[in-house]
């Protein structure tokens, strides 16, 4: 539930109600097509009924209520167990990959560990990928694992230059 | 590889520093190669990559830290004997070939052999040999001005292989060519390897070559990669 995770990982940092969950992450995720509130809602009610987050307060000033959340320990624990998992290297695994290393970033964690360890999940499914295609001897097959190699170099470079990118933050703001 | 050779390191370089000018390429970078294995060097742009295999492969000489071959330390060696273990021991690629262009594809096969006083019959048989391993004895009469990269390629790739070298060093062998042609050239360098049991090390910023090496060594700003969290 990668939605959910990211109501997490933006709760972590303080208690928010809806409104300021879904601006926090069309900020953090330009590119990711903006949130509407009926996911979000529907988000909360489902990490709340899991004990993951909890109601901190409620207002009502006038206007309709307000309700806060707080994220639970158990809560952090998810969020702890979602951004130590490795994604799968395939076969659409991009979302998610940007999704988990900027939330980490922004969470102050390690990311650049994180980023090594994706590599080497990458590259050794690349590696079994170059292997099957020395084996091949038909264009089609070829032309099928093509893709894949291609999609994964991709992501591999990606990858490198987002440790790259790390790497000169932290030398900037040492 | 054989799991029985991973234990035995033929090749070893430890903290290597090399400076050019005011630039220093290498700041303590280390690589070790065992007998028969294939290490991938990687790494970003300028990250010191092509300068350590360099320096491995005796070609430069690092200001400090300390290079063996075979329990041979590179630093104790003359020009002369530096020079003939590159030509005996050692097989360079390099990623556009770097052919001698008046000479046609055979005479620069043949030529490391020349250059160690092989009679020119014992060279050019073994040079002709080397060519039709590669698929390029058609090529055998061709200057490097007529042929296209990937022939290039080949080409210098039988030049480092007909020493029978202990170890190849290729430093972005496929970075010139296309997919298909870069395919070939790795399968030429790996089954070689595998064959004669020489270790290979491959300079590649290409995943795909990274891909097929036993293991990997990363380079950034001309050190070694801290593992971290590992």
């Amino acid at each position: 539930m990668a939605i959910g995770h990211v109501l997490l990982g933006i709760l972590e940092r303080g208690p928010a109600h809806g409104y300021d969950l879904k601006r926090t992450h069309d900020e953090r995720f330009p590119s990711a097509k903006p949130l509407a509130f009926g996911q979000v809602y529907a988000g909360l009610a489902k990490l709340a009924s899991d004990g993951l987050v909890e109601v901190a307060e409620t207002q009502q000033e006038g206007g309709p209520e307000r309700t806060t959340y707080a994220i639970t320990p158990a809560g952090v624990e998810t969020l702890e167990s979602w951004l130590a998992a490795m994604e799968s290297a395939g076969p659409y695994p991009a979302d998610e990959l940007v999704r988990k290393t900027i939330t980490s970033l922004l969470r102050g964690a390690d990311t650049t560990a994180f980023l090594q360890r994706q590599r080497a999940t990458h590259l050794a499914v690349m590696r079994e990928l170059v292997a099957s295609q020395a084996d091949v001897t038909n264009a089609a097959a070829s032309i099928a694992i093509d893709h894949s190699i291609s999609h994964l170099d991709a992501d591999l470079r990606w990858l490198e230059t987002a440790a790259e990118r790390v790497a000169a933050d932290r030398t900037r703001t040492a | 590889m054989n799991e029985d050779r991973m234990d035995e390191v033929l090749l070893d370089s430890q903290s290597v520093h090399k400076s050019f000018g005011r630039t220093e390429a290498l700041r303590g970078a280390s690589l070790s190669v065992a007998a028969g294995e294939v290490v991938a060097v990687t790494g970003p742009s300028g990250s010191g990559k092509s300068t350590l295999l360099l320096c491995a492969a005796g070609v430069l000489r690092p200001e400090s830290g300390r290079v063996t071959y075979a329990g041979q330390d590179l630093d104790e060696l003359g020009e002369a004997e530096r020079s003939r273990l590159r030509r005996r021991d050692f097989g360079l690629v390099l990623q556009f070939g770097q052919l001698v262009p008046e000479m046609s594809a055979v005479q620069n096969v043949a030529l490391p052999l020349l250059l160690d006083r092989h009679d020119k019959a014992s060279s050019f048989t073994a040079a002709r040999g080397w060519l039709e391993r590669l698929d390029a004895l058609d090529l055998a009469d061709a200057r490097p001005g007529e042929m296209s990269g990937g022939e290039s390629q080949r080409i210098a790739i039988a030049r480092a292989l007909v020493s029978g070298p202990r170890v190849i060093f290729a430093d972005e062998p496929t970075g010139a060519l296309d997919t298909v042609n870069s395919e070939r050239v790795l399968q030429v360098l790996l089954e070689v390897s595998r064959e004669t049991s020489a270790s290979l090390v491959l300079v590649t910023h290409d995943n795909r070559v990274a891909a097929v090496a036993d293991r990997e060594v990363i380079l950034r700003d001309g050190s070694n990669e801290l593992r971290v969290g590992a």
